[in-house]
């Protein structure tokens, strides 16, 4: 574990750093003053956290200011990671392969999300921990998107499914899974084109992908995971609502967070929709894919290592 | 949809109401609210907050028109300082022949999709564009772009075996020479701007190739990130212009503004789809009312003005307040509505509607509406529930139609007969009320 947490940690690293420069001291041993207390609200907002969850955190820290007004800001720090993790308590995800095998992945989410990336991430993970996996490129829309899943195929060696553009992408999974179950594989993932949740005849398509592969097996997809840019702001829960309604997701993964966003919009979906978040994506390399933690997320972003 | 900011202003706005000047103390809840409107907005924390402060200047001190309530005239004072701020700065692109663009950006925002589509436009506008591929790291990133640049007939430059991007960018210039492309558009990786290695990268091309353009390509969706990522590409290669995408989406596009207040980039394309024709140029006034999720409200009250008969708009907006309106009255605003512009420009103002994209063809198709309307008799007009199949052929026939799309109407005109019961609570009915405000008052802005 702590391995992972070092990863996590140094992902965000540059996030800490970003968010203790703008709370400059305010985190540290100083004492919370008044005016910090607004300083404590932007840092808060600029989280993406949103007005709840930002009012909840900053609520607690103020009464707690209100009975010691020696706070300091170390401890007002771990009152917001206190909050956080009472808010995020129970979403963290945890993957198990199901029988009967494969276990069907399916990746959602929006344009440009991560979802190709992540797909050949969670293989490679998968494939580390001894497990068989087929991937399949059923984004048939996009310009290259076929060639760039075959090129992480390549890469990291995967068993992959694919057609050519244009094809139907519920045929490829059709024909996937039956690959799937041939070879053996424990997982099938299936990546898919990027589509706007506002697009209605997109939906469409992705609800035919889940049709076809329950001719296979009832219970598939056993996963319907939604794919999030964690620099989004509050649309990214828009997105998880209309996805949810239409396609019953079931978790979520967290892309690009190696950046300075803090990626608070998941903390709205949770709240919302309670969907367990799966993964972290902290970069674009293979093992830039790490399961997510709770507490070190509530950790990283009030800056409380230790 | 979203809730908009007239309703979320509600209460705070009704306790001014019979106030005769605006003071500090009596905006005060509604300037809270609307500065909770814009984080909601994803408008940056700092960026609402400034803006914000403005209003309160603004607004302080000013007498209340008679003719309109303090809310609504917050709310166009709100409105026309989000115009004026998203509009600044000049929106067409350099004028330079070699015209050089270097597009830039984060992961997935849209980059080599808006290559394409200003390859596109340019070309529309007699360039010849040659796009060149930058980004070496994205697996198939070359090969996305050189399909891209076949389906629109671009020329297209790329070196498979350089790891040096620098050289590329100057290995352009001979391509383009060879080409005769008076255009060259560079489209770059995805990278973090604390990316210290990938933002030096871009550094250096940037230094190789000098481009006239440096435009910086957002998701439009973006959250409070958007400060911090405009920022540092600014200080990284002095951007020009600014490419908002995914405008298709329902995000309220908030990120807009605190890039604009950040940076004082203008904002000059719109990316409004996948497709190579899904691009715009930049409205500052529809940005606006969609950030505040009004809709284009104001404009559609202004347009609504020039063009409605009073008597005809009051009569409309009891009909469809009751949602009581019959093919008669859709002829009647149909005709109206043509008065007031092209179908895609009403629907971009309607609240919940910016981003519902009409057929190319839409204009055509309403001429068909309404020859299909005029070959209905008035009783048909007033009660299309006694259409059956032998008037709805002899109404095709007299439209010189298919029997399907007199179907289809009537599939349609129930529908929005719907939609009209639906939106009978919400935003309709503000909109209605804006225009039944206006009567009266001749010149007055309704909001
Ligand atoms: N820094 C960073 N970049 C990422 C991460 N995940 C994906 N990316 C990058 O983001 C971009 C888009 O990723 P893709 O995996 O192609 O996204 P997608 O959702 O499949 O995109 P479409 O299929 O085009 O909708 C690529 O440049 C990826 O390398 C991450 O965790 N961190
Ligand atoms: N709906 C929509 N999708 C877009 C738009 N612009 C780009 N995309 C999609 O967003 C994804 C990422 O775009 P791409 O151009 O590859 O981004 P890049 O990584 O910045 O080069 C692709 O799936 C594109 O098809 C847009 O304006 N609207
Ligand atoms: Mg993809
Ligand atoms: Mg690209």
């Amino acid at each position: 574990m702590f391995g992972l947490y070092k990863k996590f940690k140094d992902g965000l690293a540059k996030t800490v750093s970003a968010i203790a420069a703008k709370t400059h001291g305010l985190f540290g041993g100083r004492r919370i003053a008044a005016a910090s207390l607004d300083e404590l609200e932007e840092a808060l907002y600029t989280a993406d956290f949103g007005v709840e969850t930002t009012n909840e955190i900053l609520a607690e820290i103020k009464q707690a200011y209100g009975k010691d007004k020696e706070l300091r800001g170390r401890q007002a720090a771990e009152i917001g990671a206190t909050v956080l993790q009472r808010v995020l308590a129970g979403a963290e995800g945890v993957l198990t392969p199901s029988s009967p095998a494969p276990t069907v992945i399916v990746m959602i989410g929006v344009n440009g999300s991560g979802k190709t990336t992540t797909a050949a991430k969670l293989a490679w993970m998968l494939k580390q921990d001894g497990r068989r996996v087929t991937v399949a490129a059923c984004d048939t829309f996009r310009a290259a998107a076929i060639e760039q899943l075959k090129a992480w195929a390549t890469r990291l060696e995967l068993d992959l499914v694919a057609s050519h553009t244009g094809a139907d992408a519920a045929a490829v999974a059709f024909d996937a899974w039956q690959a799937a179950k041939a070879r053996g594989s424990d997982y099938l993932i299936v990546d898919t084109a990027g589509r706007l949740h506002t697009k209605g005849n997109l939906l469409e398509e992705l609800a035919k992908i889940r049709r076809v592969l329950q001719k296979h097996d009832a219970t598939a997809p056993q996963h319907r995971w939604l794919v999030v840019d964690g620099s989004i702001g509050s649309n990214s829960i828009e997105q998880a609502k209309v996805f949810h309604k239409n396609f019953g997701l079931t978790g979520l993964v967290v892309t690009k967070l190696d950046g300075t966003s803090r990626g608070g919009a998941i903390v709205g979906i949770w709240r919302e929709l309670k969907l367990p978040i799966y993964f972290v994506g902290l970069g674009e390399q293979p093992e830039d894919l790490q399961p997510f933690s709770v507490e070190n997320y509530a950790k990283a972003v009030f800056s409380l290592e230790d | 949809m979203f809730e908009s900011l007239t309703d979320k202003l509600g209460s705070a706005l009704r306790n001014l109401r019979g106030v005769g000047r605006l003071t500090d103390e009596n905006m005060a809840d509604a300037l809270k609210e609307v500065r909770t409107a814009l984080l909601a907005a994803d408008v940056h924390f700092t960026v609402a907050r400034d803006f914000v402060e403005r209003i309160r200047i603004q607004c302080a001190g000013q007498d209340v028109l008679k003719s309109v309530t303090p809310g609504q005239q917050i709310i166009k004072i709100i409105h026309d300082e989000l115009v004026k701020l998203l509009g600044e700065g000049e929106t067409s692109l350099s004028a330079a022949r070699t015209l050089k663009i270097l597009m830039v950006g984060l992961h997935g925002s849209g980059k080599t999709t808006s290559t394409a589509k200003l390859g596109k436009l340019l070309k529309k506008r007699g360039y010849r564009p040659l796009v060149v591929a930058c980004d070496i790291y994205r697996p198939a990133a070359i090969d996305q772009l050189e399909i891209l640049a076949k389906q629109e007939e671009l020329a297209f430059y790329a070196d498979r075996n350089s790891r040096d991007v620098p050289a590329i960018g100057a290995a352009a210039f001979e391509a383009a020479r060879t080409a005769t492309a008076d255009c060259i558009i560079f489209d770059t990786a995805g990278r973090l701007q604390i990316d210290h290695d990938l933002v030096e990268e871009v550094r250096k091309l940037h230094a190789k190739v000098q481009p006239d353009e440096v435009l910086l390509v957002a998701d439009g969706a973006l959250g409070q990130e958007a400060v911090n990522v405009a920022k540092a590409f600014h200080d990284a290669l002095e951007l020009t212009g600014l490419i908002l995408t995914k405008m298709d989406g329902d995000a309220r596009g908030g990120a807009a503004l605190s890039i604009k207040s950040i940076t004082g980039v203008p904002i000059k394309f719109i990316g409004t789809g996948e497709k190579a024709a899904d691009f715009d140029t930049f409205y500052p006034d529809r940005l606006a009312s969609r950030i505040l999720g009004m809709g284009d409200v104001v404009s559609l009250v202004e347009k609504a003005q020039e063009s409605f008969d009073q008597k005809d708009a009051e009569r409309m907006a009891e009909k469809m307040r009751k949602a009581d309106f019959n093919l008669e009255d859709f002829l009647a605003q149909m005709q109206q509505v043509k008065k007031m512009g092209s179908m895609q420009s009403i629907m971009g103002m309607m609240p919940g509607m910016s981003g519902v994209q009409l057929p190319d063809d839409s204009e055509r198709q309403i001429a068909r509406t309404e020859a299909i309307i005029r070959s209905m008799t008035i009783q048909e007009r007033r009660k299309p529930e006694i259409l059956n199949g032998n008037r709805r052929k002899r109404i095709a026939d007299g439209a010189g139609v298919k029997i399907v799309e007199v179907n289809q109407l009537m599939k349609q005109f129930q529908q929005m007969q719907q939609m009209m019961k639906m939106m009978k609570g919400g935003g309709a009915k503000k909109m209605m009320r804006q225009m039944e405000a206006m009567k009266g008052k001749g010149g007055v802005p309704g909001m």
